[in-house]
């Protein structure tokens, strides 16, 4: 495919991609339509002024060509890694987790800046070798993507390690690695599972876990956040009930409304039907990804491009499934959607990439 | 262009076309995760819709927090300090009025509410929820409240709550004992989340900001209670199902004494400086002022910018506790104690005569020192050095006895040290060594810099309740003691009272030392030749007391102080300590004015004037209480 001549006058000089802009205007009208029904002008205003910074990121990012990124990924990605080791020593504890780095005039959180970086560390490395990927290129990659997880589930944020894992293998993935190396790995995943269980993880942790399998067992305690979640879910029904007027919600038996749980509220007063549309939102901002991701021109975009869609639905898809009862709560944002400056910045920067990726090409290729 | 290795060579179609087999073998795995998805939420929101629509129905328990009532405050003789009054506040649900503008307009006759008022309420009501109450007028007057409640019908959606609010009946009397509560703020958030106190703060909005409601916050915050209510669908309570009662906080009984307190502010009047009075027996303090003070009522209401900027920047510094807080050279009121420790050390006996010609030369310099006496004191021992503040005989004294051995000795008296006052508001002032003034100033410690010591100059400072302990302590010869200002804790079913050491601190090689000291500082208000004799020689009870001048300025060797010529600020301090009577010590005073004078002609009347209050009343009741509760 080759963009038109219409858009490329305008759009494509301008280094941004109308579909891809399309789906997350369309997102943000969802989020602040929401954000005014649990927290009023207040929240609104507060989730403008995020928007707008995290857009004027994107634009930024956007006019970058993807020979830079790739130029300066490995320093990046040293520095971040180095970041995250100084969190652990010196950071800033914040609700009971160390995540933060007190920078004087503001506070920072290195993982923020590792799930970018992430899929461009093992694209840049994965890409200096021929596709498919060979047993020893994965070994390595595969410690690229390890350590920084490490740290960062050590702080601990298991919802940050989810993504920024996910983030480095879809790489991996993408790049052709054998299904038969692929099979392996799920395999010791697996074995990996009851060390997780038993040594590493945190009591609230499996706290959360037990809960997922069983929240009726304790309804005012642990499991009151799902039960409710899901009440509310539930008793949106068809078509919901109605902008403002969601008691689950409206009445605060939902916790962490703006947050975590905004699709909860969403649903409760929008339906099945405002779901469905929110679904759809999702799934055409992905395919738009990959599509871009299949244009690329080179191994390295084309890998970042895919990593960064593929880790768009991971957000998407941790989220909902756990607020519906899927999945344990991690804490993992409704992206886009949910309230919140630092992951919305992160978000809107990974879309930079990939309109850059699509507007920075060096040869036509006519097929 | 980046130079890549490359092991082989590229094949870019089939790359390209094995990249695009995995994004279709992902795309179709991103369709499955969602078909997941979709089944769930098909589920949940029609298969099981009737389910949770009569869940959610139902779901309209909700848990409220019952705030506890605090704790309230007495005097020893159970006069209230710190009371919770109630309040009535006027608020609005805005979605129920009527027509709000209107009804504000028709309210804004009615109560006559400031420009202030409406636009604080209108920035209220944009930036919060629509069913959630706002605040129009907080503090309502009982003629208001009348007002409103006959015209009630008349607005639909307002109303008036009750609540109660902390009031201190004394005002600016208790400001630095009792310190006060205010609103909540993000960092004593910060600090309940961190105590894992946040259930416990569900629902309260005040905490204790400083003094006694700060230190004793836990005990006077008490346990919430809980309400189960019924809600309809919009929120508004329809009945009760069941209700804990909060635990209210305990009550607390101080040492203090109204009668003396109000004396004691009463008697520094205009001054800046501290008074405090203490039970010499068990460190019970019965009265601590610092002045100038201000209203603690101001910041329980919520302060004004513009007022808080003016006592923060007042010249007077009113927000200083200036009893624990003030840190001022001691002066001559440590001069019992330097000879103590000389003798201790026999650098000097009962027998030593120092001859005094007014000045006194650093051995093998040019260095003078001056007396305070121009003209000298002539030849003086100990006592007489004591009695009529001899400078002369203390700057040798310290000098032979050296800062190595005057520190630690002094730091036993507690100077240096913090008092162990229940009060957060304290500074350990500073007790100067080697140390100190290397790292302090990174200079070496001079000879000159001990002679300023041996009078309770230089480096040295103290806050008076470090006086007052050390004073109690002579009196005690050598006892600890810690001074406190809680007596007891009254709840329901029980009182406790706290108890305290007071194990021997320090230990002379003979009690006849002790004699010499106390002796000596007897004679400072019973002989004639004592500095406090004029406020005291008529006294019908045994003092002993120490008078203390301090300099703000150094004044040049040969210049004279006069006090008319020198500004304001830069006159000294008048500073005297004293015990309460002298054989078995019931009483101790520190008094310290700024910018007064001397001490034994500012300050030393003032604790003369207390004494005497002390003792009447002693006579008028029985016996003030030496622990437990004093409920005659």
């Amino acid at each position: 495919m080759v963009s038109t001549q219409a858009q490329k006058s305008i759009f494509y000089r301008l280094h941004i991609d109308p579909y891809l802009l399309l789906g997350l205007f369309a997102l943000m009208s969802i989020s602040l339509t929401v954000l005014y029904s649990v927290g009023g002008l207040d929240m609104l205003y507060r989730q403008v002024t995020r928007l707008a910074i995290a857009l004027a990121a994107m634009i930024f990012i956007a006019q970058i060509p993807p020979e830079w990124y790739q130029r300066w990924t490995p320093a990046i990605f040293l520095v971040s890694v180095l970041l995250l080791i100084a969190v652990l020593v010196i950071g800033h504890t914040g609700k009971g987790a160390q995540r933060w780095l007190d920078l004087g005039f503001t506070k920072f959180q290195p993982s923020e800046v590792m799930k970018l970086i992430m899929p461009l560390m093992v694209a840049y490395y994965i890409s200096q070798f021929t596709m498919p990927t060979r047993f020893r290129q994965a070994f390595i990659a595969l410690l690229i993507v390890v350590i920084p997880t490490l740290l960062i589930a050590k702080q601990p944020d298991l919802g940050t390690s989810i993504l920024v894992a996910s983030s480095g293998i879809f790489v991996l993935f993408l790049s052709g690695v054998s299904w038969i190396y692929i099979g392996l790995a799920v395999a010791a995943v697996l074995a990996f599972i009851p060390i997780l269980w038993f040594f590493l993880m945190l009591d609230y942790q499996r706290g959360r876990v037990l809960t997922l399998l069983n929240p009726e067992a304790d309804p005012l305690g642990a499991g009151y956040h799902i039960i409710q979640s899901k009440i509310a879910i539930g008793s949106g029904g068809l078509w919901g009930k109605g902008w403002m007027h969601g008691t689950q919600s409206q009445l605060e038996f939902l916790p962490e409304r703006h947050t975590d749980f905004i699709f909860s509220v969403f649903s409760e007063e929008f339906g099945f039907v405002g779901v469905l549309l929110l679904l759809s939102i999702y799934i055409f901002l992905i395919t738009r990804g990959l599509i871009i991701a299949n244009q690329a021109q080179d191994a390295f975009t084309k890998l970042i491009a895919g990593s960064i869609t593929l880790t768009f639905f991971v957000y998407v898809f941790v989220n909902i499934g756990m607020v519906s009862g899927l999945l344990p709560v991690v804490g993992v944002p409704l992206p886009i959607v949910s309230f919140g400056g630092t992951s919305i910045v992160t978000l809107l920067a990974g879309f930079g990439i990939l309109m850059s990726i699509h507007t920075h090409k060096r040869f036509n290729i006519k097929r | 262009m980046v130079k890549r290795k490359r092991n082989s060579i590229r094949n870019h179609s089939a790359e390209s076309a094995l990249f695009m087999r995995r994004t279709i073998v992902v795309f179709l795995g991103i369709l499955f995760a969602v078909g997941i998805l979709f089944t769930n939420l098909y589920y949940l929101q029609i298969n099981s819709f009737d389910t949770y629509k009569t869940r959610s129905n139902a779901n309209r328990i909700s848990v409220q927090t019952v705030p506890p009532n605090r704790g309230l405050i007495y005097d020893r003789n159970g006069v209230i300090l710190a009371e919770n009054r109630p309040v009535y506040s006027l608020q609005v649900i805005a979605n129920k009025a009527n027509d709000l503008k209107n009804d504000i307009k028709r309210l804004t006759k009615l109560l006559s509410l400031t420009d202030d008022e409406i636009e604080k309420f209108n920035k209220n009501n944009r930036y919060s929820r629509s069913f959630k109450a706002i605040t129009i007028r907080d503090q309502l007057t009982p003629e208001e409240v009348a007002l409103f409640t006959v015209n009630q019908h008349l607005f639909k959606g307002f109303s008036i709550q009750a609540s109660l609010k902390r009031y201190y009946p004394f005002g600016n009397a208790f400001t630095h004992v009792l310190g006060y509560i205010a609103k909540i703020n993000n960092r004593d958030l910060e600090k309940i989340e961190a105590k894992g106190e946040r259930a416990r703060y569900q629902g309260t909005h005040y905490i204790g900001k400083l003094g006694i409601e700060k230190y004793y916050e836990d005990i006077l915050h008490g346990q919430p209670g809980q309400r189960q209510v019924e809600v309809d669908s919009w929120g508004k309570v329809i009945r009760t199902l069941s209700f804990t009662a909060p635990t209210p906080g305990k009550d607390i009984k101080l040492n203090i004494d109204i009668n003396l307190q109000l004396k004691a502010q009463e008697l520094l009047g205009d001054n800046r400086g501290s008074i405090i009075l203490m039970d010499a027996r068990n460190g019970s303090i019965l009265s601590l002022v610092s002045a100038p003070s201000y209203d603690p009522n101001l910041f329980v209401t919520g302060i004004s910018q513009k007022q808080y900027q003016a006592l923060l920047e007042s010249r007077d510094r009113p927000l200083i506790n200036r009893a624990t807080q003030g840190r001022y050279p001691p002066a001559s009121t440590i001069k019992p104690q330097m000879a103590l420790l000389a003798l201790d050390e026999k650098v000097i006996t009962e027998e030593t005569q120092v001859y005094d010609p007014g000045w006194w030369i650093v051995p093998n310099s040019k260095r003078r020192f001056r007396d305070w006496k121009r003209w000298g004191h002539g030849l003086v021992d100990v006592f007489h050095a004591i009695e009529q503040s001899c400078d002369t005989f203390f700057y040798d004294t310290s000098y032979k006895l050296g800062i190595d051995r005057i520190e630690p000795f002094m730091r036993l008296f507690g100077f240096g040290e913090y008092s162990g006052l229940d009060l957060a508001e304290e500074t350990k002032a500073i007790m100067p060594s080697r140390d100190w003034k290397r790292s302090r100033f990174n200079q070496p410690w001079y000879d000159g810099d001990t002679i300023s010591i041996g009078i309770g100059q230089g480096y040295w400072t103290v806050t008076p309740i470090q006086l007052t302990k050390a004073t109690a302590m002579l009196a005690r010869r050598g006892d600890n003691i810690k001074p406190h200002i809680l007596q007891s804790i009254i709840s329901a079913d029980e009182t406790v009272t706290p108890k305290y050491d007071t194990s021997k601190k320090v230990t002379l090689a003979s009690e006849r030392y002790w004699e010499i000291a106390l002796e000596a500082m007897q004679g400072v208000t019973s002989k004639r030749r004592g500095t406090a004799y004029r406020s005291f020689g008529d006294a019908d009870y045994t003092v002993a007391g120490k008078s203390g001048t301090a300099q703000v300025i150094n004044i040049k060797e040969d210049e004279v102080y006069d006090a008319d010529k020198i500004s304001e600020r830069h006159r000294d301090n008048a500073m005297f300590i004293a015990f309460a009577p002298f054989e078995s010590p019931e009483i101790v005073a520190t008094v310290v004015l700024e910018n007064a004078g001397g001490g034994s002609t500012n300050a030393a009347p003032i604790a003369r004037a207390l004494f005497d209050e002390y003792f009447k009343e002693k006579e008028q009741v029985s016996p003030i209480p030496t622990t437990s509760s004093a409920d005659q």
